[in-house]
């Protein structure tokens, strides 16, 4: 599970980097979404991978051994909310940009002269 | 703090977010009302600040747990010196900023007010908390709505700006939260308090990972302080943005210095063990680097907006600099010039718009009817005669005195309080036993950026102060002057108290580098004995 879970971080870091280095806006958004999704993978990894392991404990008195750590999967709850309100905030600028500039670039200009 | 003074700790959040929510649902047209409610707001804000800093300047450093949970369970909000000041500062900024807003700003775009008030709650939390992954949505609480208020007032210019503001803005906060869950997994906690006492007791193996996360968060914070290599978008965007909300923006990268200070204090001081003094060096020439390029970029800058970007560059550098060369002596020197210098480089942004104003239009006609050839100077050498006697407009006089003022604030010339910072910094650098090469160079660098901002300064107030236009200047509005003068009145003060300032500053130094109190206010009641010190489901590792 360990390979699978690093690897896949890995790649999307990988994409979403080469993306984020594009000339154009919407690579670019696209780049920032492929990270984001990596770095919600690595902060449930920060949590270690545990399978069956409920992160609640019930009443009365339990092993805390037995389940799993919950605060990671409640940060990264906050931080899913947060970049995807920073994302759609994105996107608004990014056609307020294309509208105004005519050009969906980076720089509002297009580099060949 | 007992009964309800104990909830004031929370009052600087809650305050402009209740606010900010009360002016969502008043209607855009009812301008009135909203600008009274927010300066309302803002003016509450400084007398809050204000009491905070008195009482903790009483009986130390003071925590806020939220719901009343035992920590580390419990967000933590501490309310120390250094915390306590840069709120006291932040709201005098918003203060003003709105201040001017409401002159005519807040009107070229919906919602100025309510994104106004909710920048000041994030930069509030940023200050208060004693939480890493409270702070990471403090920041993004403030950087939504900078993202807002840079787009105010719209144009193309600003929305490319914005763009690229945005971008930079959301990488660095993705590195923020790398940064976070690396410290978690290492420590097992997200409270600072209990942080700094659990980095001494990590393994050697783990250290490098600590320090990895820690160097992850760094470069997050460094992105917002601007500085270089990570700073190219720091001067494009602040003369993009509206006065007002430039003017308030000098607090942001004071954000990012002031976690730095925080946590390479709290995570990476005299008691963290193998961690001490962990990326100080790093600091110190990342922080002279930023210093050179911000000299060059004032003295390249054709337009007073991108002189302000660039000092504002050279002040996170003096300031990056000097944590990292450290020293309790500097770094009460630094926190004075911290303050001295935004309040400074506030004044400036404010003071800009009024001074182009009249500019403006003769620049244009300048740059199309530039005199050539000899013959177009007759009318100019004719003209020069009927200026003879000519009488100062009111409005150049204040504007002038003004900008004199604001530039020698900036430069740091005797004897205002730029130059009592500056003097301190130079002070407590010499007063080292050894005085190493980097030393001298930033000691050569602080005085060639006085040098440069003075060259700067003196250029733009000739081109735009003194060269006589063709109508009589544009109408200053009294909204606009009284908070420019309310700003240099601060620094004024800053200078005659500059005594007591300098004792507060040098107690909050002297805080900062024994965070004892800070630890037992903020940290687990309970002291952790070493065998559980670790990651709370260690054992479970594979």
């Amino acid at each position: 599970m360990e390979i699978v879970l690093s690897l896949a971080i890995g790649v999307l870091t990988a994409s979403g980097l080469w993306l984020l280095f594009r000339p154009r806006t919407f690579q670019v958004i696209l780049g920032l979404s492929l990270l984001s999704y990596a770095v919600n993978l690595f902060i449930i990894a920060a949590g270690r991978l545990r399978t069956d392991a409920p992160p609640i404990v019930g009443k009365g008195p339990a092993d805390p051994a037995a389940y799993a750590d919950p605060l990671p999967q409640a940060l990264v709850l906050t931080a899913i909310v947060i970049s995807f309100a920073t994302t759609a905030l994105l996107v608004v600028v990014l056609m307020a940009s294309r509208g105004l500039t005519g050009t969906d670039h980076v720089d509002g200009e297009d580099g060949e002269p | 703090m007992t009964g309800w003074l104990a909830h004031l700790i929370i009052l600087p959040i809650l305050l402009p977010l209740v606010a900010s929510a009360m002016m969502l649902s008043l209607d855009e047209r009812r301008r009135a009302t909203k600008r009274a409610l927010s300066l309302g707001a803002a003016a509450l804000l400084i007398a809050v600040a204000a009491v905070l800093l008195w009482f903790v300047r009483e009986s130390g450093p003071q925590a806020y747990r939220l719901g009343d949970w035992p920590s580390p369970f419990a967000i933590t909000l501490v309310a120390d010196r250094l915390s306590t000041m840069m709120l006291l500062l932040t709201s005098i900024l918003g203060f003003t900023s709105l201040f001017y807003a409401s002159a005519r700003w807040d009107r070229s775009g919906p919602r100025f007010h309510a994104l106004f008030l909710l920048l000041l709650m994030g930069i509030n939390g940023a200050f208060l908390t004693g939480d890493i992954f409270n702070l990471f949505v403090f920041f993004e609480v403030l950087l939504a709505a900078s993202y807002g208020l840079i787009l105010h007032g719209a144009g193309t210019e600003r929305t490319s700006a914005s763009l690229h503001y945005i971008t930079i803005n959301i990488a660095a906060s993705l590195l923020f939260l790398t940064g976070v869950a690396l410290i978690y997994s290492v420590t097992g906690t997200l409270n600072m308090a209990d942080l700094a006492t659990r980095v001494s007791l990590t393994d050697s193996e783990d250290l490098a990972l600590l320090e990895s996360g820690a160097a992850i968060l760094g470069v997050a914070f460094l992105v917002k302080a601007g500085i270089w290599p990570l700073c190219f978008w720091l001067p494009r965007t602040y003369a993009a943005a509206s006065p007002p909300v430039a003017a308030v923006f000098a607090i942001m990268t004071k954000v990012g210095i002031y976690v730095i200070l925080r946590l390479s204090f709290l995570l990476f001081g005299k008691d963290s063990g193998g961690a001490a003094g962990f990326a100080n060096e790093v600091l110190l020439f990342a922080g002279l680097a930023t210093m050179g390029f911000g000299i060059l970029g004032i003295l390249a800058a054709r337009q007073l907006t991108r002189v302000a970007g660039h000092y504002v560059l050279v002040s996170s550098g003096i300031l990056l600099a000097a944590i990292g060369i450290g020293g309790e002596a500097l770094t009460a020197a630094l926190l004075f010039y911290l303050v001295s210098s935004t309040l400074a480089v506030s004044a400036l942004y404010l003071i800009i718009e009024p001074v182009e104003r009249n500019a403006d239009e003769e620049d244009i006609i300048d740059g199309i009817a530039e005199p050539v050839f000899d013959d177009e100077y007759v009318g100019a050498i004719e003209e020069e005669e009927s200026e003879v006697g000519i009488v100062i407009p009111g409005t150049i006089a204040i504007l002038g005195g003004g900008f004199i003022f604001c530039a020698l604030l900036l430069a740091g010339l005797p004897p205002l309080s730029g130059f009592i910072a500056k003097f301190a910094l130079i002070d407590a650098l010499f007063s080292h036993v050894v005085i190493a090469p980097a030393h001298w160079i930033m000691i050569a660098l602080i005085i060639l950026s006085g040098l440069a901002t003075m060259i700067a300064m003196t250029r733009a107030g000739i081109d735009r102060l003194w060269t006589p236009g063709e109508e009589s200047p544009s109408r200053l509005s009294v909204i606009e002057v009284t908070p420019i003068g309310l700003l240099l009145g601060v620094c004024l003060l800053l200078m005659i108290a500059a005594g007591p300032v300098m004792d507060f500053m040098q107690a909050t130094a002297a805080a900062l580098y024994d965070p004892g109190g800070y630890i037992e206010a903020a940290g687990p009641a309970v002291s952790i004995p070493p065998e559980s010190a670790s990651p709370p489901i260690a054992g479970y590792r594979p």
